[in-house]
Order: structure tokens, then C-alpha cells, then sequence
């Protein structure tokens, strides 16, 4: 059966050591099975590797820093929509997500289906309601505080004990032993990303991560667990493995039906020398490793794709387990003139 | 002290866990051992043809044994 054209944007171009997902997400949805897919790439820097990839993205386009706010994004939207005919977008961004929930039904009005959590959902599960959202679904989340001021550190390190993780809200993490690094992690990490910050009990153990599809309606799609092999000074995956763990993808299919998650997402877990898991994190969209999952038989974008499209999505099968990945750097080569185009003119 | 039942091993001596995404490289012995047990033989058996083929006293055997064993519980290698 031949492949229906189908054009589709996505964001999530900074293949960096920091990574998006958006590169991942284009090489899945490549391989979809049931649609020959044109990628729209939608960038917010210049420099952002995905941008170069002209084998993956026929066209780039850069949209409004995310602090813009709604309208300024629907405006962009709108002009790429009439040169592209796009028909579903996938975000691969969180602090973008906000944005692009509200404008689901103006999106629509043009032509562009998302496949997205409500805010509700994407609220439940953000660093600072972590915490109480564990609680109300029973599921195993370190204890954490909430850090306003500086001097909240040591009321959360009497309910915690040391060491304690400090958290930006949205990125970066620091592990603190005393009260005189706590507080100079607390100035560096507030001036980086603002107040609150999060202090969240310590837990050693294995790093494992679940990426993971649900319908909206409360049914797991897909659970690829994997285990990170390498991790850089970022805390990045640099190389996983998938395994078998039947425990793990109980968690995502709780996860999956106590919020009705609509879309992807990924646990980010540890698993203590005693076998406890904890999920440290929930992040509203696919990882940067979700290839790994096409490797291991679930294309979970191609699956998001017709879920967007509205069309019916069956549970995934078996993982393949044992699949690696290994990322690795590649010097790109592109013109000074590329450059000036898309950092110019806004489209590459 | 069986193995358990997921865990792979190829003929070149290599051992995968999935459930930990773990690999290990056994000697020829261990490998020999791991693939017995994984087709179920009991531990019994495996010792005496063990002490049949080798010139190893029981006694120190047992001490061998003992210690792979040590080493495939703390790999999470054997069913608990």
C-alpha cells in the first residue's frame, strides 16, 4: 500500500547537548508506515542544528521566543500555514506547550491538528505539583519543598535531610551537601530560572526512563523503558538500552489513566539499590532519545500523528529489548548565507 | 538458585540481563554452567559432571561454586 503525502512541523530542532526532541521525532515519523511525510521544521534560534538537516526538513521557519505570548505565535503560525498546507503540528518544547494548548482550536480553524495534554494535565504534573500530584494518585515521588527564599533552605533540609537536589523549575538540578552550597546554588539557579526553586529529598540509585504514548482517554499506547548507559555533566542520556520491565510500564499505564494524558510523554525514574522506583520528573513530550522506541518496534510520533489525525491507534506489542542507542557529534557544514537567511529572513 | 528465565546468553560466553540492561562476559566454565542451569539441570548434576571432568577436589568446587553463585545473585542473574 503506497504512503499518503502528508505535511507535517514540528519543533524541537536543538540537537545540542541539551537535546530536543524534534530531530528524533523527524527521523520516526520518516518511517511512519502509512504516511510519506514532508517535515516543516519551526525553530527559535539561528543555530539550531535541526535547521541544517535540509535531508530531514524541507523548509524552516523561526517563530516567536515563547515569552511573545500566544497571539504573537498564531500570527507566525498562520503565515507559515498559507506557503505550507501543514496538517499537524507536533510541540517538542515545555515551555512552549502552554501556547500552542490554548491555540488548539484556532490551529484547527486552519488546518493544523495537534495531539497535546490539556493544561490541566500539563499543570498536574510540573516540578512544583510533583509532589502533591504523587500523592493524589499514589504513585512514588520523592518528598520535595517548594523554595521561595533563600532561608526556606533550612526548613526544607530538616524535613529532608542532606543531601538535598536542588531544581530550576523548569531545568537544571544540583546535588548539595551543606547549607553554604545550598545557598550559593539557590542565588545561581534562582538567577537562571527564577523562583520558585524545588528542593527534593535525595535518592541514589540506577537512572531509568520511560517514553511513553497515551490516548487521552486514559489507555497506555506505548511504554519503552530504557536505562541510560552514559550520561554527560548535563545529566543527558548519551546511550541507553531498552529493557524489559513490566513494572516500569505498570507505572506508565497508572500515570496514563489517573490523568488521562493525551499525547507523549516521558517518566524520568530511579530504582534504588533496595528495587524502590521513584519518578523524579514527568515531561509533557516525547524524550530526545524516542528513536530508540522506533528501534524497539513502538513508533510512538507515527502513532501521535494519527491520533492527531483522528484516526484509531491500538496498543503497541511487545518492546524489543536490548536495543542501544549511541548518540554521537557531527560537524554539519552549511553557507554563511543559510545562516543569514534563516537568522534574516526568518525562513530556511 | 535458578537462573532466570529471561536472561540471554550467546555461545561466545556473553550474558545480557533485559530486565537491568546489564552485560557481562563469563569465562567458558561460567558460560558452560549458565547454559546448563538456564536448560534446567539441577545444581547436583552439574557438579558431578563437573568434578567427573576436572581435577578439582569436592571441596574446592563447592568454594567455586559458591562464589559464581555469590556473583550471579548480586548481578540479579538468578530467580530470588
Amino acid at each position: 500500500m503506497s504512503r499518503r503525502p502528508l505535511t507535517v512541523a514540528l519543533t524541537g530542532l536543538n540537537a545540542t547537548d541539551s537535546p530536543g526532541a524534534g530531530v528524533a521525532v523527524a527521523r520516526a515519523l520518516r518511517e511512519s508506515p502509512e504516511y510519506e511525510v514532508r517535515l516543516i521544521g519551526l525553530s527559535y534560534e539561528a543555530l539550531e542544528p535541526g535547521i541544517y538537516l535540509r535531508e530531514l526538513f524541507a523548509k524552516t521557519y523561526l517563530l516567536p521566543y515563547p515569552a511573545a505570548g500566544s497571539q504573537a505565535l498564531l500570527e507566525r503560525l498562520e503565515y507559515v500555514q498559507q506557503q505550507e498546507n501543514i496538517a499537524v503540528i507536533i510541540p517538542n518544547f515545555d515551555a512552549e506547550l502552554p501556547h500552542f494548548i490554548r491555540l488548539e482550536p484556532q490551529l484547527r480553524a486552519v488546518g493544523i491538528r495537534l495531539f497535546v495534554p490539556t493544561l490541566a494535565q500539563l499543570e498536574s504534573r510540573e516540578k512544583l505539583n510533583l509532589s502533591a500530584f504523587g500523592t493524589a494518585h499514589a504513585l512514588p515521588v520523592p518528598a520535595t519543598h517548594a523554595l521561595r527564599q533563600a532561608t526556606d533552605l533550612a526548613v526544607a533540609a530538616i524535613a529532608l535531610g542532606w543531601p538535598l537536589v536542588l531544581k530550576g523549575r523548569y531545568y537544571e538540578a544540583q546535588v548539595v551537601h551543606t547549607l553554604a552550597a545550598a545557598e550559593a546554588a539557590f542565588g545561581q539557579l534562582a538567577a537562571r530560572w527564577g523562583l520558585p526553586l524545588l528542593a527534593q529529598q535525595f535518592v541514589a540509585g540506577q537512572e531509568l526512563n520511560v517514553a511513553g504514548l497515551a490516548d487521552g482517554r486514559g489507555q497506555l499506547l506505548s511504554a519503552v523503558p530504557m536505562r541510560k548507559l552514559t550520561i554527560t555533566d548535563k545529566g543527558k542520556a548519551w546511550a541507553g538500552i531498552t529493557l524489559e520491565d513490566e513494572g516500569l510500564t505498570e507505572l506508565a499505564r497508572r500515570f496514563a489513566a489517573a490523568t488521562q494524558w493525551r499525547g507523549g510523554f516521558e517518566l524520568e525514574l530511579l530504582r534504588t539499590a533496595a528495587g524502590e522506583v521513584f519518578i523524579l520528573e514527568i515531561n509533557p513530550r516525547f524524550p530526545a532519545w524516542v528513536y530508540l522506541a522506533v528501534a524497539a518496534g513502538h513508533n510512538q510520533p507515527a502513532a501521535l500523528l494519527r491520533l492527531a489525525l483522528g484516526e484509531g491507534v491500538g496498543p503497541f506489542g511487545a518492546v524489543a529489548v536490548g536495543k542501544l542507542f549511541v548518540r554521537y557529534a557531527w560537524d554539519m557544514i552549511a553557507d554563511y548565507t543559510d545562516f543569514q537567511r534563516i537568522a534574516g529572513i526568518g525562513e530556511l | 538458585m535458578k537462573l532466570k528465565k529471561n536472561i540471554a546468553t550467546s555461545e561466545a560466553g556473553f550474558v545480557f540481563n533485559p530486565a537491568t540492561g546489564d552485560s557481562f562476559a563469563a569465562s567458558p566454565l561460567a558460560a558452560e554452567i549458565l547454559e546448563l542451569l538456564k536448560a534446567g539441570q539441577a545444581p547436583a548434576a552439574i557438579q558431578a559432571s563437573l568434578l567427573a571432568r576436572y581435577e578439582v577436589s569436592a571441596s574446592q568446587l563447592q568454594r567455586d561454586w559458591d562464589d559464581l553463585m555469590a556473583q550471579l545473585h548480586q548481578f540479579q542473574l538468578l530467580e530470588s
